[in-house]
């Protein structure tokens, strides 16, 4: 066993050299694009371009979005991580959003965007991306590209394998990549193996409130999941989930969870999980989670604790769940757009393996089992592949699929993607990615009917594609036009953040749902004014309350008195503007806090605790109107025993 | 006179309800910073902006020259105006059913002299907003006055205005030319008839 694998080792090194060999061929003719590729990329200055793209934002923990096939970028949603730009976790009314059992969360790591489907197709309501590190998933409204719901999931170590939704949206499911003590507990990690579990969670998406739901959990074998997909058409019922690290290693995974030749990929019949559940099957377990969600009326986040989760158990629920024995420790597992084919990407493997549903439905009946794992069967690996595809370069990671029949498979070690044919299995074309390619994306290329005209390599690493930026480089995707035989690089563009993946979607699903302000009559936070007539300053104790507005091009008040040291000031800020494109900002001099932007209709508030006497300056920070200079205003703050009499005015 | 005529004049009358369903003038504001455009909207009853706010944003370009702001509910003639083509209506039917080819001459003329009040004051309206400013607007323009064109266009700082009368005027000319159509066939047939 071990030599063998010492054999594959040099061997893979000897291929290593030579795709190095390429690489040094390949950059001398990366010049050699031609014209017509800058065309395809030119989106004229005033025109729109055909998709959005949603990018993660790795560590930054935010989601970016682009246009393709430009490669510009538009917006930096803030998610998961405290954004001193928008206010976001510093504002009263998002900072409840990063709430989670373990406290107020400034930080994620956003791997996964998903946009929400109908019939296995996008349908631009929704994009929802996973936090990795403190377990959550957040749904962000394509309305108005806002973040407006994050749920943190219990038993989970990781929440990798997520976030990834049902053909309908029905759910949104994620499975743990590191395995830990459910329920959590104190025992020593060298008993991983006796104590150690996995989970896999299905969050609900209520079809009415369109509000998220740990809907129940089934608890698995302590491996590492990794990644997962819903089927669709005959496989909608089931989705399928990745796994490595089955050596059930707790040290050294490089090398102690890469040793078995074959690991696994769950299959979930989520329909009979939704049957047990109703049937009572489920055991509530007392788990510690958050719900934080936007309130629509308020543009206010409300916390709420979840004190406890329902789980299933394999054992007690036969059929649910399947292992289908899959090489070398698989990255992706991704279901084409007949919902037949399940293509994992095993990325220590020398082939990529494509399971058959059909097959796999008639093994299940057949009941060619392997043995089993904790009530889990684990299936025949011949009785349910449908092929391998030779030679697919090195580390095959994630598929996505174009509208006429291929797959495309990114290869991260050996760099590059490869094209090939569902059915024959062949490869096609293949062609480098600059650096170390992740996942790609296709637009659509998750759904029952690709676009197919490009793919997106999302690199890991840049080195020499870009002016260097000192040891911090950029990262970078690369736009790859696949409408013809031949694959054929079009643009680099930089990216905010680590694109892990990305989604895209036709443009024109989401132009029309865009708002462009929020609608003054619905503004129903508690502290929002509707005029300036009813500017005001409150004193409840030692609180100072500023109800103030902010129009083009003055704060109402702008002077305020009355202010002493010791208080707590909290600026309650509605931006009266009605009008596209009119956010208002906000500072005040010495703040220890962060600015706020305050789009057209909303109200948002941020506290300030003034330390010294004087008078502080305020003013706009975005810039709004020809007076935007002007648009400024005064806070005096007096000693704590002064008995400087609260004021307030404006143009007076 | 003839059923022709009657039929004329009666759908002539009737025609004008469909005024109530559409502005009667439109003054649309083009500016670099509003590619989507800015509009207002006058009908019998009231002003409307082009968009939902339109109106709320172009007050709020006015007070930097020191407009006074547009307040529909302040206009009196928004509240007299549905009532002079209700009169105009009932009238024209009344003339349909007499058959007195005087009372529809009164009608016409009638109807040019509202309309040119109507239009005068109209032109009034618009120039006291236009000539009336605040003394303590933030941007004066010496000379500069910001009266919108009765119709045509006009430019405005760095905006240009485009003042035209929209569809229920312009049913109101066609009702106005069915009675002279109507007049002038019941003419034509008395001729014959000679």
């Amino acid at each position: 066993m071990k030599n063998i694998s010492k054999k594959n080792l040099l061997s893979a090194l000897g291929i290593l050299f030579l795709i190095a060999l390429v690489y040094a061929g390949c950059n001398q003719s990366k010049s050699s694009l031609t014209g017509d590729a800058a065309s395809q990329v030119y989106v004229a200055p005033g025109t729109y371009d055909e998709f959005y793209a949603f990018m993660s934002g790795g560590f930054s923990g935010q989601l970016t979005v682009y246009g393709l096939p430009s490669g510009r970028k538009f917006k930096v949603i803030s998610v998961f991580s405290q954004n001193p730009e928008t206010s976001w976790g510093y504002s009263e009314e998002t900072k409840g959003m990063l709430n989670t059992s373990y406290g107020f969360a400034p930080w994620d790591d956003a791997h996964h965007p998903q946009l929400s489907m109908t019939d296995g197709m996008a349908d631009g309501r929704f994009v929802f991306i996973n936090g990795n590190n403190t377990p959550r998933i957040a749904k962000i409204d394509l309305k108005d590209f806002e973040t407006t719901e994050i749920i943190e999931l219990p038993n989970s170590g990781g929440n990798h394998a997520s976030p990834f939704v049902t053909e309908n949206t029905e759910y949104i499911v994620a499975s743990t990549r590191f395995s830990v003590p459910i329920p959590q507990d104190d025992v020593p990690i060298s008993s991983y193996k006796e104590n150690f579990s996995g989970s896999i969670s299905f969050v609900k998406l209520d079809p009415g409130t369109e509000k998220m739901n740990v809907e129940f959990q089934i608890i698995v074998p302590g491996f590492n999941y990794d990644l997962a997909r819903a089927g669709k058409g005959p496989s909608k019922d089931w989705a399928f989930f990745t796994s490595y690290n089955t050596e059930q290693a707790h040290t050294l995974l490089e090398i102690n969870a890469s040793r078995n030749d074959k690991d696994f990929v769950a299959a979930v019949n989520w329909k009979l999980a939704e049957k047990y559940l109703k049937e009572g099957k489920a055991k509530t377990m007392p788990a510690e989670y958050y719900r934080n969600y936007m309130d629509e009326k308020t543009h206010s986040a409300v916390s709420e604790k979840n004190t406890q989760v329902k789980v299933l158990y394999p054992e007690d629920c036969p059929g649910m769940i399947y292992y289908i024995p899959t090489p070398k420790s698989p990255h992706g597992v991704d279901v084409d757009p007949s919902g037949e084919y399940i293509v994992a990407g095993g990325k220590l493997a020398s082939v990529i393996p494509v399971h058959s549903f059909s097959k796999m439905i008639k093994a299940i009946e057949d009941k060619q089992f392997d043995g089993e794992i904790d009530g889990i069967p684990i299936l025949k690996y011949d009785a349910v592949i449908a092929g391998e595809v030779q030679n697919p370069g090195l580390g095959p990671l994630h598929t996505e699929f174009d509208d006429n029949g291929f797959a495309y498979t990114s290869a991260f070690i050996s760099s590059e993607i490869v094209k090939w044919k569902l059915g024959t299995w062949e490869v096609v074309d293949r062609i480098p990615a600059y650096y170390s390619i992740g996942h790609l994306m296709i637009p659509g290329g998750d759904t029952k009917k690709p676009f197919g005209k490009y793919v997106v390599a999302l690199n890991k690493i840049t080195k020499d594609r870009y002016l260097p930026t000192g040891p911090e480089l950029t990262h970078s995707a690369q736009l790859i036009d696949i409408s013809g035989d031949k694959m054929k690089l079009l643009l680099d563009f930089p990216t905010a953040g680590e694109p892990h993946y990305a989604q895209a979607i036709r443009a024109d699903l989401i132009i029309e749902k865009a708002i462009k302000f929020y609608r003054i009559e619905d503004n129903h936070h508690p502290h929002s004014i509707k005029g300036e007539k009813e500017s005001k300053v409150v004193r409840e104790g030692n609180v100072v309350r500023v109800y103030m507005t902010a129009m083009r091009s003055h704060f109402s008040p702008d002077n305020i008195e009355g202010v002493k040291v010791g208080d707590v000031v909290y600026f309650h800020i509605t931006n009266l503007e009605q009008d596209w494109d009119v956010p208002h900002g906000f500072a005040i001099k010495g703040m220890n806090n962060s600015e706020l932007l305050i789009m057209p209709g909303a109200t948002r508030t941020i506290k300030w605790e003034p330390k010294k006497v004087g008078v502080y300056p305020f003013y706009c920070s975005d810039f709004c109107s020809a007076l935007h200079q002007e648009m400024s205003g005064y806070v005096r703050v007096s000693p704590a025993n002064s008995n400087v009499p609260l004021a307030f005015s404006l143009g007076k | 006179m003839t059923t022709k005529s009657r039929v004329l004049i009666a759908f002539a009358a009737l025609m004008l309800i469909l005024t109530f369903f559409f502005p009667l003038w439109k003054i649309d504001l083009n500016a670099p910073q509003y590619p989507e455009g800015l509009g207002l909207r006058i009908w019998l009853d009231k002003i409307s902006g082009l968009k939902p706010n339109d109106l709320q944003s172009i007050n709020g370009l006015n007070h930097y020259i020191g407009m006074k702001e547009i307040i529909p509910d302040s206009i009196p003639e928004l509240k007299i105006m549905p009532y002079i083509i209700i009169f105009m209506i009932a009238f024209g039917l009344f003339n349909a059913y007499l058959k007195n080819r005087k009372l529809v001459y009164i009608w016409l003329i009638l109807f040019v002299i509202l309309g040119a009040v109507g239009l005068y004051d109209f032109y009034m309206w618009a120039y006291d907003y236009g000539h009336n400013l605040n003394p303590n607007a933030p941007i004066k323009v010496p000379g500069m006055t910001y009266q919108p064109p009765l119709i045509g266009s006009k430019q405005l700082l760095n905006i240009t205005a485009v003042s035209l009368p929209s569809v229920a005027a312009i049913i109101i000319f066609i009702s106005m030319f069915l009675n002279i159509a109507a007049l002038y066939v019941d003419s034509k047939r008395k001729k014959n008839e000679k």
